[in-house]
């Protein structure tokens, strides 16, 4: 286990340090930082002294490490358009967007894995079909298009929900059923693939024939172990989500990371876009580096391979 | 997987293994869902092919006076409009047919570019093993790491969006599948018989990739290929957002994005794009579910 569990580690190291190489590259690709620094119609003297000044002119892959340092304390730079230093601006988003992360993978969990059960349960009956439908139906619906009718049906006909905003629990609602809708399909089909295999294996038939009732049967024995790589592929999942939810926030100007991702886009402000970039893919190898272990934890054949 | 995914009306079929030795076309009639896939899917091709006969517009044409006429099923509908026209007085039926061009433009060209990296990838990770395969790995695992959205938004903006850039961004971006399901069949197909016989023939090591291994894992490319085409999808978030194809193309989810001002009283005018979209997706997915039941079943989840 601890040697897996090295080389895991290593792989995730590896892969932090080559995504925030592609941050830095994407702020360097953006523009020259000198001239951004000195200001639009700077002399040319200017911009070289800025370029001394702040050592731009030094090799890249110095300058690289350089930022490395400086982004580990928790310095991520100063926003062009927000006016105000980026850590402090990325900190007060991200609270907004972890909430609508969590929320919609317990609301994707919440409807997979009922529907995988029943769907195995049931498997090749009209049940199992009609679960699979809701699945590949849920595969092909564009996010911002369900998520505009979920507005059309819940705040302007029904009157229920608000339109927009962050402020209260309500403007939470529909962001989550479209974001979790969107990664239910591949649970739901992994609870059900799993539930079928674990539905047909010996110890169930042991617990049958010792005279066990059917559900008892499903839930205690057969969904815990089906389960476990649902949790591990929910985790990978949440990273998932925490990316789409930049058209999710936009839409219902939900004040996150996504929307705020989305504005520094738009405004060309760069610093913005390479903090989030760097943000939620860290998450990312974090969460998939967890899952890897979990997995591993309780699968002992995935160690040795 | 059972075959039948979604039409509930339709018995089941027997199980695969119970058929003596079905021919492949039998068994793709034997499947609903690939067949309503392939009917859907084959609709929005047939969409695109025959946009300039079937539309009864110029999808560019505006007529100020022709305003935000809803579609003929409304009271104030007409049949001179059969979709009605949205808020530059265009034709939304034009519009709509003309934009299954779009989105199949997209969805196949970056499919194909992505299906070059991807297999590429794949095929010579699996095929090699060692430091190769564990490079290739950590390759797909950065690319993972990244969100799409994200990366191709940040490129479209300090690009620009034109057609071609959405293109080449996501089929650069969007390899990951071909590589992960390429590498993965390749190691199992290479550790057959008839791999290790070719290369005791002194065949090298191109020629087993291409004569051996390829046709052997073709299946699988075949299916990853189609769910890739929905790549489309992106498009139409990234043109939706105003960071993808440029007004006035009749890309769906630029029409979605023109419409969200009008959305409270004239909500056609994202419901048909946005149907439009959805049914592409949903026949390119069944097709792809299809294709893995009846091509390479033992792959399937």
């Amino acid at each position: 286990m601890l040697a897996y569990a090295a080389k895991r580690l290593a792989l995730a190291i590896l892969v932090a340090l080559f995504v925030s190489a592609v941050a830095f590259a994407l702020l360097r690709l953006s523009g020259d930082p000198a001239l951004a620094i000195a200001g639009e119609g700077a002399r040319q003297a200017d911009i070289e002294l800025v370029r001394k000044t702040y050592g731009l002119d030094r090799p890249l892959i110095v300058q690289y490490l350089d930022w490395l340092c400086t982004i580990a304390r928790g310095d991520l730079g100063q926003s062009l358009y927000f006016r105000t230093d980026v850590s402090g601006l990325v900190a007060d988003k991200l609270p907004v967007t972890f909430w609508i992360g969590g929320l919609s993978i317990l609301f994707a969990l919440a409807l997979s894995i009922p529907l995988g059960v029943l769907a195995a349960v049931f498997a090749g009956t009209s049940i199992d079909r009609a679960a699979l439908a809701i699945a590949v139906v849920g595969q092909a619906l564009p996010t911002f298009f369900f998520a505009l009718v979920l507005m059309m049906l819940f705040s302007i006909n029904l009157r229920w929900l608000p339109v927009s905003g962050s402020d209260t629990w309500a403007h939470f609602v529909m962001p989550t059923i479209a974001l979790g809708y969107y990664v239910t399909p591949p649970m739901m089909r992994l609870v059900r693939a799993g539930m079928i295999e674990v539905l047909g294996s010996d110890y169930i038939r042991t617990a049958r024939a010792k005279g066990l009732s059917g559900t008892s049967v499903v839930f205690k024995h057969g969904l815990r172990n089906a389960v476990v790589p649902v949790v591990a592929l929910a985790a990978v999942q949440l990273g998932y989500l925490l990316g789409g939810s930049i058209v999710i926030e936009t839409i219902f100007a939900l004040d996150g990371l996504g929307y705020l991702a989305y504005q520094s886009i738009t405004h060309k402000d760069f610093p913005v876009t390479q903090a989030v970039l760097l943000l939620l893919s860290l998450i990312y190898v974090l969460l998939t580096l967890a899952a890897d272990l979990l997995n591993a934890f309780l699968d002992p054949r995935i160690r040795v391979s | 997987m059972d075959g039948t995914i979604i039409t509930p009306v339709v018995a089941p079929t027997p199980a695969e293994g119970a058929l003596p030795a079905p021919g492949v076309l039998r068994r793709v009639l034997g499947h609903p869902g690939l067949v309503a896939g392939m009917v859907l899917l084959g609709l929005c091709v047939a969409m695109a092919l025959l946009a300039p006969l079937l539309a009864p517009y110029d999808p560019y044409a505006q007529d100020l006076n022709q305003r935000l006429i809803p579609p003929v099923w409304f009271e104030k509908g007409s049949w001179a409009h059969p979709l009605g026209t949205d808020n530059l007085g265009r034709d939304y039926l034009a519009r709509t047919l003309y934009g299954a061009r779009i989105s199949l433009l997209i969805g196949l060209s970056a499919m194909l570019i992505s299906g070059l990296i991807g297999t590429t990838l794949g095929l010579v990770a699996g095929y090699l093993g060692g430091r190769v395969d564990l490079f290739v790995n950590f390759i797909i695992t950065a690319r993972l790491a990244m969100p799409v959205v994200l990366v191709a938004l940040a490129v479209v903006a300090m690009i620009g969006g034109s057609l071609l850039v959405v293109i080449l961004t996501l089929g650069l971006l969007k390899w990951d599948r071909f590589a992960v399901v390429m590498r993965s069949a390749t190691m199992q197909v290479r550790a057959l018989d008839y791999v290790a016989a070719a290369e005791a023939a002194g065949a090298s090591r191109l020629r087993v990739l291409a004569g051996e291994i390829l046709p052997n894992v073709f299946p699988h490319l075949i299916v990853v290929a189609t769910v890739e085409a929905g790549s489309a999808i992106l498009e139409a978030a990234l043109s939706f957002l105003g960071l993808g194809v440029q007004p006035p193309l009749p890309s769906w989810g630029l029409m979605i994005a023109e419409a969200k001002s009008f959305m409270f009283f004239s909500f056609w005018l994202i419901a048909i794009p946005g149907t439009a979209l959805a049914a592409l997706v949903l026949g390119i997915n069944m097709v792809g579910d299809g294709l893995r039941d009846v091509f390479a079943p033992e792959g399937r989840a």
